[in-house]
This record gives structure tokens, sequence and C-alpha cells, in this order.
């Protein structure tokens, strides 16, 4: 067994120490009725060799965005990345160690989290960043518990254009604990109905939380949210795509409290939808109410600058009942992918693509529009947007026989939206690529 | 100064990658979006070429002690080593470039992956169903205690509290907390384990759970689980496992068998994927039938060899997370189990046990042992006599970081004084085990003859003993430029 080291000789030589006989002897304290007396009924075990050829061929049984050229999103991305990300992040002082509790030994990881929290800061033009929550989904729940121990109210205001399967996360995050979830319809352009507000007792919620650009792809009316904080209710921007802030004014320019987002498109692959990375920032003077890590820097008995795992008094190893989360493990290696990517593209790099995005996306609406097509909301958008058509679901099952996988099919979300299709266009989209979907979506016009 | 940062590296005009062209160059963003939605000052990102990149990060890297580096002993967190041919397989084109949104019959291969890693963890812990979705431990903890909740209301009954013993990881009341439950935490009996008359005593009909890990924080397994079991089901109420400890038990007893109702998985601890500094993780949560009903959506259930994601079902808990949970993660985990097999888990389990006793009883001599029963898979030594030297647990830690160990967990369990908690593993060879005892055995000879040298360990590490009070009183938390900088 290659990650078993021990010989029979080791074993005799530790057993005889112990002065046993028989390792079973170890377990002799466990009662007879509630031992294992069989073999777990698990497939024989593979030599290396044998696992690869397996995997193989299972992974065969998939077809994946290399495959077609796709155009789902939806809170996950294919974007390029950099091979700077996948060659450091390979290295076993990266991803085998843990959690960063004794910083003596733990310089790089911390130091790395340290510089994830300041582009995250960057970003989103916030002031503080914790090193990282388990997705996009969880940042936003782990955002409405925060606005409620703040304020100490009992409800959150979400808009229906975040991203559906946030909602539910939020939901059950909120109402199991006792907390009400109320939401905010959109309107006849895909934004947030802002004027349903006036119906509402302001004071009675935590959080309105949004999305920008929302699941429609539809960037939100920003410049009303300045003047929304009304009765203390808290600001929450989800932005579900950070790749947008290189050309999208950040939360922190329009007065968000609290700001979070999914940042798998910062240098991590699809993976089937996970591991991704939840991004989590708000303002200093929440800082203690802030759920999970954050690296502080500091010095050491020398003086020399060193960073440390700090506020710990926020945490369940401290607080316990009363800690400001659950979170322990959180998605530390995703936050250093993104601190790499993000390097790695610079300053320039990543304004600019964040601009071929916004750029091929509305290439191709316009490709669309031209043949005749109606996008469904009449919005500013990025990276997606939701066109009008008979039947998308078959127009995806005609799709994957042209090379297409054609989108996302809002019905699935959505029941009034049955007859919509969201598609999505990132940087690895060609501008062929691009002009033949859109000749190919012609021929499906009429169902 | 160890290392700069990167912001401190590079120069105006340096980047790190070649950027994809921009074939839409003559389009100017203002004729795409309103000048007001668009971003005013850039994000002051680093400017550095792919070199500084490659040479910054692989030195900060190398400042981190990890398991492919040095022992890493932490209790309670099993830093096993962590096979290659994982990392490999997961990166196959098939795996990582698959979309959570293609047609069901695009991802068969990832679906039969996802159930088949489900039926492997019901059989090992004697479960009847589970969901994949947790991120980790702590997520699973809350997605059990979710359905233990949503269970209690099916039946009609408002149950409010949860039991939880003094010796539990911290995430467990944080997480009853988080579901609704008011956490009652009852104190551990003189043998370290649950004491049967105070669980009696708290015991109601406003019990919804008991939530303990077995073997125990102290590494002890509750040889009293059955009756635990018996008394938490006499009120209506559900058992609740941590297991963060299964790697002392693969193969040899089942929760399940014992009496659990509800089990989170740590994948990155039992099932050897990487911890990865701190995540991600995965946190797999397996039920007993009467669960099922509860299990967040979508559940992946097989029919003739198909596989599909099924999301109708009316008293799920919803869901705790996008998409299916951390799926690269559970294919690292897949290929762990299918490698090891049933003997393979069950000797690695062996070995780990194996390994706990041999270092616990040969360090019990120079360090107290609080509670002397006989350890699983890690156990708890106290430092406290090396109080009269001055000398406390922190010290110790920091030392072995001389030695190129790194430390144990210290100061949890909460209920020992002083506390050290080893968890060796079974990946590691007996000469590492016997280099780390001498290195244990040397260091409590210097807390007495030079103490200190503890107190100001470690010597060795890039940088000296850091002033975490500084760094909580005045919170520097992102970098800010100075004058002078570029």
């Amino acid at each position: 067994m290659p990650f078993i080291p021990h010989t029979s000789e080791d074993e005799r030589e530790i057993l005889k120490h112990l002065g046993i006989k028989r390792k079973e002897e170890l377990f002799s304290h466990i009662p007879d009725e509630i031992k294992l007396r069989r073999d777990l009924l698990l497939p024989p075990p593979l030599s290396e060799l044998e696992i690869e050829k397996e995997l193989i061929k299972i992974a065969s049984l998939n077809r994946t965005v290399r495959d077609y050229v796709s155009f789902l999103g939806g809170g996950s991305y294919d974007h390029w990345i950099p091979a700077t990300v996948e060659a450091l992040l390979s290295r076993g002082e990266i991803f085998s160690p843990y959690t960063p509790y004794q910083p003596e030994a733990s310089q790089g990881t911390l130091t790395m989290l340290f510089e994830y929290q300041t582009m995250m800061c960057e970003l989103f033009q916030m002031e503080v960043s914790n090193a990282s929550v388990y997705d996009g989904a969880t940042a936003l729940a782990e955002a409405c518990l925060m606005a409620l121990r703040i304020t100490k109210r009992d409800k959150v205001l979400l808009s229906s254009a975040i991203h559906p399967e946030y909602r539910k996360v939020v939901r059950a995050y909120m109402e199991s604990a006792g907390f009400g979830v109320e939401e905010l319809s959109f309107d006849q352009k895909g934004r947030t109905n802002l004027n349903e507000l006036e119906s509402k007792n302001l004071s009675e919620f935590g959080a309105i939380a949004i999305q920008t650009p929302n699941f429609f792809g539809v960037i939100e009316d920003i410049n009303a949210f300045k003047n929304l904080k009304k009765d203390g209710a808290l600001l929450i921007a989800c932005v579900a795509e950070p790749l947008s802030l290189g050309v999208i004014a950040p939360p922190g320019s329009y007065g968000a409290d609290i700001a979070v987002g999914e940042g798998g498109s910062l240098g991590m692959h699809l993976s089937f939808g996970g591991p991704y990375l939840g991004i989590f920032t708000s303002r200093m003077k929440y800082l203690r109410n802030m759920p999970g890590r954050i690296v502080g820097e500091t010095i050491d008995r020398e003086g020399k600058r060193g960073f440390v795992l700090t506020l710990a008094t926020r945490e369940q190893h401290i607080r316990r009942a009363k800690a400001t989360s659950n979170i322990c493990t959180n998605h530390n290696m995703c936050a250093i992918a993104a601190t790499i990517y993000l390097a790695s593209l610079g300053k320039r790099g990543f304004k600019k693509v964040s601009e071929i995005n916004l750029k091929k996306t509305h290439f191709l609406a316009k490709e669309i529009a031209k043949r005749g097509f109606e996008l469904l909301f009449p919005s500013p958008f990025f990276n997606e947007f939701a066109i009008r058509i008979k039947n998308p679901e078959k127009v995806i099952e005609r799709g994957l026989n042209e090379g297409f996988i054609a989108g996302l099919s809002l019905g699935k979300f959505y029941a009034e939206l049955k007859d919509a299709l969201l598609i999505t266009v990132t940087e690895m989209h060609s501008l062929n690529d691009l002009s033949r979907f859109a000749s190919f979506l012609e021929g499906m016009k009429d169902g | 100064m160890v290392e700069k940062l990167i912001f401190e590296l590079g120069k105006r005009g340096r980047t790190g990658s070649s950027i994809p062209r921009d074939e839409l160059e003559k389009i100017s963003l203002k004729e795409l979006l309103e000048e007001d939605l668009l971003r005013e000052n850039d994000p002051k990102l680093p400017e550095v070429s792919e070199i500084e990149i490659i040479r910054h990060y692989t030195k900060l890297s190398q400042l981190n002690f990890c398991v492919d580096t040095n022992f890493y002993p932490l209790g309670s967190c099993t830093m096993k080593y962590n096979p290659r041919i994982c990392e490999k397989l997961a990166s196959l084109d098939g795996f990582k470039n698959l979309h959570p949104y293609e047609p069901e019959e695009l991802v068969q291969g990832a679906l039969k992956i996802m159930y088949e890693l489900g039926k492997y963890l019901c059989e090992i812990g004697g479960f009847d169903a589970i969901t994949l979705q947790p991120s980790a431990g702590a997520h699973g903890e809350l997605t059990g205690l979710l359905m233990i909740g949503a269970y209690h209301r099916h039946r009609g009954e408002k149950r409010t509290k949860v039991i939880i013993p003094d010796s539990a990881h911290g995430t467990n009341p944080a997480s009853c907390t988080l579901a609704g439950f008011k956490a009652i935490e009852i104190k551990s009996g003189e043998d370290g384990c649950i004491d049967i008359e105070t669980l009696k005593k708290h015991l109601d009909e406003s019990t919804a759970a008991v939530m303990i890990t077995n073997p125990n924080t102290l590494g002890i397994f509750e040889e009293k689980i059955a009756q635990i079991a018996e008394l938490t089901h006499s009120v209506g109420a559900l058992l609740y496992g941590d297991g963060a400890n299964l790697n002392a038990l693969m193969g040899i007893s089942r929760p399940g068998d014992m009496g659990f109702d509800v089990l989170h998985f740590n994948l990155h601890k039992t099932f050897s994927t990487p911890h990865g500094g701190g995540g991600p993780g995965s946190g797999p949560v397996a039920v007993k039938k009467e669960l099922e009903p509860f299990l967040p959506i979508p559940v992946i259930v097989e029919e003739n060899g198909r596989y599909r994601l099924d999301y109708d079902r009316p008293l799920s808990i919803g869901k705790i997370k996008a998409f299916y949970g951390n799926f690269s993660v559970m294919l690292k985990a897949y290929v762990y189990i299918r490698m090891m097999g049933s003997k393979g888990l069950k000797e690695a389990s062996e070995k780990a046990v194996l390994n706990a006793n041999y270092v616990i009883s040969r360090l019990k001599g120079a360090f107290e042992l609080p509670y002397d029963k006989q350890p699983m898979h890690e156990g708890v030594l106290s430092g406290k006599r090396f109080k009269k030297f001055g000398v406390k647990t922190i010290d110790i830690a920091k030392r072995l970081l001389d030695y190129g160990f790194h430390p144990p967990t210290v100061y949890f369990p909460l209920i020992v004084e002083e506390a050290i908690m080893i968890e060796p593993t079974e990946t590691e060879t007996k000469e590492t085990l016997d280099e780390f005892i001498s290195a244990m055995l040397q260091i409590a000879k210097e807390a007495e003859e030079n103490p200190s040298l503890l107190k100001e360990a470690p010597h060795k590490t890039p940088v000296r003993r850091l002033d975490e009070v500084k760094a909580a009183r005045n919170p520097v938390l992102r970098w800010i430029k100075s004058e002078g900088d570029q």
C-alpha cells in the first residue's frame, strides 16, 4: 500500500513497545455488538494504472465546454486561466498545508491571503475583505446574517433577479433560524423593481440585497442605490461577477455596506460547479461582525513584518455558540488561485479581459438582434443576456447537433420566462463562433 | 522583511501574462454602456512580469510547512499524505471543464462518480442516503442540523435545544446557533467521556439532537455510545455525529450501527484530499432512512444505468450551496476510496490508531496524560507541568518548529489545561514518528534546563515569534501604498 509505509517489522516493533500481540487489541474497548464483522462492500482496490484507466473511461462519458462552443453561464463561467495559476497551485507547499494556525510556519499562505484581501478591497472598492467563504451563494447568506446582527432586525429583502440558487441558500440559512425573507420583483427591463420599496416598511429589514450584473446579466440601476438607504436598512450588493469590475462601477462607489461575490471566474476551472470562491467584503466599521478568517499584518520579535490570522475573538473556536458564523475551513486555495490570477493579468490585463467580455457579449447581442430577435430585457448588460425564443429546450437540444451548448433555459428557474434563453459570452469565444451561433439561432427562430 | 508583497514588486507597464487580443478594439466602452455605469478608477492591481510572479509565489510557498515537507501531526485535522494521482485525475479535461448546467446526458460521468461516492460513504458510515453538497465539515454540521429541524417540524414537534459535550469542536455550538437551536453544553465525565447521568438530566422533549464526536476530541472512544443513542432516541431526539474523527473507524465500526442518525464526513481529512492551506474541503452528510426526504436538492438518482438530478423533493431543506458541492474534491476522495478498497481503508484506520498509541505511549512519561485511556487515532497530552519553569504549551509548539515539525493542535480541547493534541495519521513512517518523539522528549528536557530557549522560540523559521496582540489591536488587513512606493 503506497500510502501506508509501515512494514510488518515496523508494526511488530510498535506492538511490542505497546505490549500487545495483535493490532486488533487496539480496538478491544469497542463493544463487540457495534463492531463491523465483515468487509466493507466496496469495489476491489485498484492500482494507479487501473484507476487511471478507469477514470479516463468515466471522464469520457462527459462532454465538456471544450467539446462544444458553450453559451452557458448562470453563475459559473468559462474563462481563460493563465498557466502561472496551475503551475503554482500544483506546488505541494500551497495545496498540502493546513489552516495557518502557526504563523511562523505559514508565512507563505498568510502573505498570499493578505494580498488576496487587498485585491478584493481594490476590486470591490471596499475597506475590508475576509480570506474567503465557500461560494457566492453562501457569501450572500452570510452577508444577510451579518446585516441582521448589526441592525438587530429579523428580515431581509432580496431582489428576485438574484441567482435563484443563491436565494434558495439564503432561505435555507434564514428561515430555520426564524428570520424572514421577502422578495422584490423585477421589472420589464430585468431590473429590480425598486418602486416596491415604497410599499414596504423598511425599518423591518436588516438588508436589501441585489445582484449586479444580476442573474439575467442586467446591470442594475446602481445610481438609484445611492439614495436607497433609509431607516438604517443595509444595502448589500452581491456582485456575482467580479470580472465585471474591470469596467463597471464597483459596489463601494454606490454605497454598499457589504459586498460579496462569486470568485470562480478568477482563475478557477468550472469543475462541475465547485470548488469556487466566496468573496466577502465590507466597511471597516463592521469588521467585528464579519464572518470567516481574516489575515492581519504585524511584526515579529525582531521587528520584521509578518502576517497572522487575527480577530479570532469573532470565531467559533473562541466564541463557540456566540460566534459570528460557524465557518472554519474556508476556500483558501481558491483565494490563492484568484490572487495569482489577478497578479498575472495585472492592472492592464484585468481591465482588458473585462472589456473583451463586455464587447463580445454586445457583439453577439447585436448579431442576434440583426436576425430579428428581441432581447428579453432592454437594459445594459455584461457577460450575458436573455432573448425570447420559442421552445428554448428544443433549441438547446438542436444546438448540440451543431456543436453548440446554446445557453440556459430560464424557464428552469422562472415559470414566467418559459420562452427565454440566457446566453453567456466570454473571452473564450471567437468572433467566428459568435457569428455562427447567431446564424444557428436564426434557423431556430420559429421553433 | 521576509518577502515583499506582490504590490511592492514590478513597474508601471509590466504584465504577467499574455493578455487575450481584443478583436473589437475599435469599439469604445461608452458606445456600449452609459458613462455613469462605468468604473472611474482602475483597481490597483500589480504590474509584474511572469518571472516575477513565478519567483514571488514560489518563494512564498517555501515559507510554508506542509505535509509534503514536514511532519504535521495536527490533532483533529488528519493531515495525511495527499496522493498525486488524485490531483492528476481531477485535472482531466472531462472533469475540470464541465459546466454545472450542461444537459444531464452530457455529464453522466460526473453524476456516476457522485452517485457512487455517495454509496461508498453510506457503506463506510452505515447510512442509507447522503448529500455531497456541503463545502466543509462545519457546513455539513449546519446541513445536518437543518435536516434535523425539518424532521421534527414535519412531525409537528417544536424542539429547541441541542446537547453538546464541553469537549466538542467549536463549530458544533456555532452551527447549532446558526440552525436556530440553543446549544446546551454538558460537562464531560472524569474519564473524558459523556457522563450518562448528566446527559439524562438534560434530555427531554425539547431536545432536537445530541451532537457528539466518536472517538471524541480526546481521541477516546465513547464506549457507552449505544446507550447514549438509546437515551437520545427515547425522548424522540436524534443523534448527530461529527465525522471529523472517522479516520479511527473505517472498516472497524460504523457510526450508523452505533445509533447515529446523521453524520458528516470530512473528505479533506479521512479521505485524503488536500487541505489547501484551509480549504476547499468537502463535508457530505449521510442520514438514516427517516431523514432522507429532507436532504438538500438536487439528489442524484440512478435509473437503469442513467443518472439524473432530482429536484422534485417537497420536504427538502432546499439548498445550502449553489450547484452540487465541491465536485473536484469529491473526485479525489472517490479515487482514494477506489484505490484503497475495503482492506486498504481498514488498514489506514488500524495504522492511524497504532501510530497514535505509539506516540502517546512514548510521550506520556515526559508529558502528562490527563485522561489515561487507550487512545484511538489521536491523543491529548498536557504541558501543564512545565508551567513551573515558566514554559507554556505554546512555547513547546514554537520550539518544535525549530526541529522541523509542525506543532500538534494546542489549547484544544478546552477541557484540558495546556492541551497538546497529537494525530500522527497512518501515512508516516516509524522513522518519522521516532524523530518526532525524540524532539518532544528533548524539548521537555530543555523546558527544565533552559526555558528561555523555548520562550524565545522559534529561532529557525523565516520570522520569529509574531505579535498577535498587536495585529488584533491595530488591524492592518490590506496593503496600503505608502509614500515612496511606485
